[in-house]
């Protein structure tokens, strides 16, 4: 393969993640909602000519721009089509509501604002919570339904036809790609800062190796945080505490993945690389965001997050733990509950924590069955072995199956020895 | 799963006023049951000062209703398959240490679908 493939396999993926969403919003604001169909298809022809003509004539200079030059020229003769249709075969039937307005532009403004209108677009009250994320990462983050599926632990087929229900509510909602009001924004910035966070997450804990794309999605989820703080309107507390977990979150996405694309764990990554300007970003948004009697989730968690870039406070454990259980009282998951678990260990030791995880009873969870192979590595390396084996056979991650597989390799060493 | 009412009660004597730690180890337990997803709600904690008993002909007394030496110091919601496991949850919880007690009541629903 020469270079510039390579270059190229890497390039269209990652433009395609971070433009392509940004492109259907634009679109949208000359389709409509209604329409949005067609804005996605346009979006996404412009991107098969890419993948087309860069394989012949290679990477042009600026590919973004080539991008949007592409799609401007699409639309122009998809209204040339719709006219001469409407015009000479479809005259009598009504017209629909599509404006095209041909002298049209992509400056940065626009393109953000369009961005920003689309993701209170898509969190559509008429939609339960769940289909409004779903809806988001699909449109605004050019998710496959796959990769959703996998975000939330559910089957592929459940988020089809979750999808499907949503799109039609979507179509048929008034919302329009404009400036919000206040009432549009009051009623939907939950749903919005909910699915910054699952992006963001999507991102950090992504099963995909590729350190790009995860730090694409990481940065593309803190960008449009960030866009919601220069509005007066959604520049809330909350907000500045979901930047501040962001932050404090993206200062290790260099130290938590080795050069071979595995998973190193919190405590064997060198903190030399966490970056400390963002810490320091994050220690600012976490001051902003304490500035009202207000408490979240995203309060909590920032919380959690400012603490493990603490290495030298002896109560950093306990600290964490409380703020576990604050967390774990506004919101059950799986993950919490055992990231409560693994705190709680650190700060009662590792035996009084394995009746507290076994009462979990997550048995079909691959990182239920990890923390108990921790947790038992020192006292019962047979019992280690075990649940370290039942998490490979669950967990999809291959680079997980490998760091696992190491485990156990050294915990065989261990046991030979020991004999 | 069934719904069941934890009612703590604590003697009049025991002292009213928690030590960090003793909060450290209500805020664990609370955390045990949330983290087995077995928290309906978390309830309340209720006032020892702040409390007046109404009774009949309107007759109104300072302080919470304590025929024995006992007061209802706070409630909250659990949800398992039996009872046992209920009283399971609630033996763990710190408020024996200082002589306190629970009593577990199962919620009496009346529309209960199946």
């Amino acid at each position: 393969m020469s270079g510039n493939q390579a270059l190229e396999n890497e390039l269209l993926p990652n433009l395609f993640r971070l433009e392509y969403s940004k492109m259907t919003a634009v679109l949208c604001r000359h389709f409509g909602l209604k329409h949005i169909e067609i804005a996605e298809d346009i979006a996404s022809e412009t991107f098969l000519k890419a993948s087309e003509e860069w394989a012949i004539n290679g990477i042009p200079e600026n590919p973004i721009a080539w991008l949007y030059t592409v799609a401007k020229n699409k639309t122009k003769d998809y209204f040339k089509h719709l006219t001469i249709f409407e015009d000479q075969i479809k005259s009598e039937i009504t017209t629909h509501a599509i404006q095209p307005e041909l002298d049209w532009d992509f400056p940065q403004q626009t393109i953000a604002d369009s961005q920003l209108a689309m993701i209170f677009a898509v969190c559509n009250p008429a939609n339960s919570a769940e289909a409004q994320i779903c809806l988001a990462l699909q449109i605004l983050c050019g998710f496959s339904i796959e990769e959703i599926a996998n975000a939330f632990l559910t089957k592929t087929e459940t988020i089809k036809k979750r999808l499907l229900r949503a799109r039609t509510n979507l179509r048929n909602d008034k919302f329009q790609i404009r400036a919000l009001s206040k009432t549009e924004i009051k009623s939907r910035l939950d749903t919005v800062l909910k699915t910054l966070y699952l992006l963001f997450n999507e991102g950090y804990f992504s099963k995909n190796n590729n350190q790009l794309i995860r730090k694409g999605l990481c940065f593309q989820a803190a960008r449009l945080a960030l866009t919601l703080t220069e509005n007066p309107l959604t520049n809330t507390s909350q907000i500045n505490a979901l930047i501040a977990l962001m932050c404090y979150q993206s200062s290790r996405l260099d130290a938590r993945i080795d050069d071979k694309g595995e998973t190193i764990l919190f405590e064997e990554q060198d903190r030399q690389l966490w970056d400390k300007e963002l810490i320091d970003k994050g220690n600012y948004y976490l001051v902003n965001a304490c500035n009202e009697y207000e408490s979240s989730k995203y309060h909590l968690e920032a919380g959690i997050a400012y603490w493990h870039t603490t290495s030298t406070d002896e109560n950093k454990w306990q600290h964490i733990l409380r703020l576990y259980n604050q967390l774990i009282l506004i919101e059950y998951s799986p993950i919490t509950a055992l990231n409560r678990t693994f705190a709680f260990a650190k700060v009662y030791g590792y035996e009084n924590a394995i009746p507290e995880a076994e009462k979990l009873n997550l048995t079909k969870n691959n990182f239920y069955h990890e923390l108990l192979g921790y947790l038992y590595t020192d006292t019962n390396i047979g019992k280690a072995i075990d649940h370290y084996e039942k998490a490979i056979q669950l967990t999809k991650s291959k680079t997980e199956k490998q760091t696992l597989t190491k485990k156990i390799e050294k915990l065989n060493e261990k046991k030979i020895s020991n004999t | 799963m069934k719904e069941f009412a934890l009612i703590f009660r604590l003697n009049k004597e025991s002292d009213a006023k928690p030590s960090p730690e003793q909060i450290q180890e209500r805020m664990n337990w609370l955390g045990s049951i949330a983290a087995q997803n077995k928290l309906v709600d978390k309830g309340n904690t209720l006032s020892q000062v702040s409390a007046k008993t109404v009774r009949a002909d309107k007759v109104i007394t300072d302080g919470p209703y304590t025929e024995i030496k006992e007061f209802i110091s706070g409630y909250l919601i659990v949800k398992t398959e039996t009872i046992e496991e209920a009283v399971e949850l609630a033996k763990a919880n710190p408020i024996f240490k200082i002589g306190g007690n629970i009593e577990v009541r199962e919620l009496v629903k009346l529309y209960d679908s199946k």
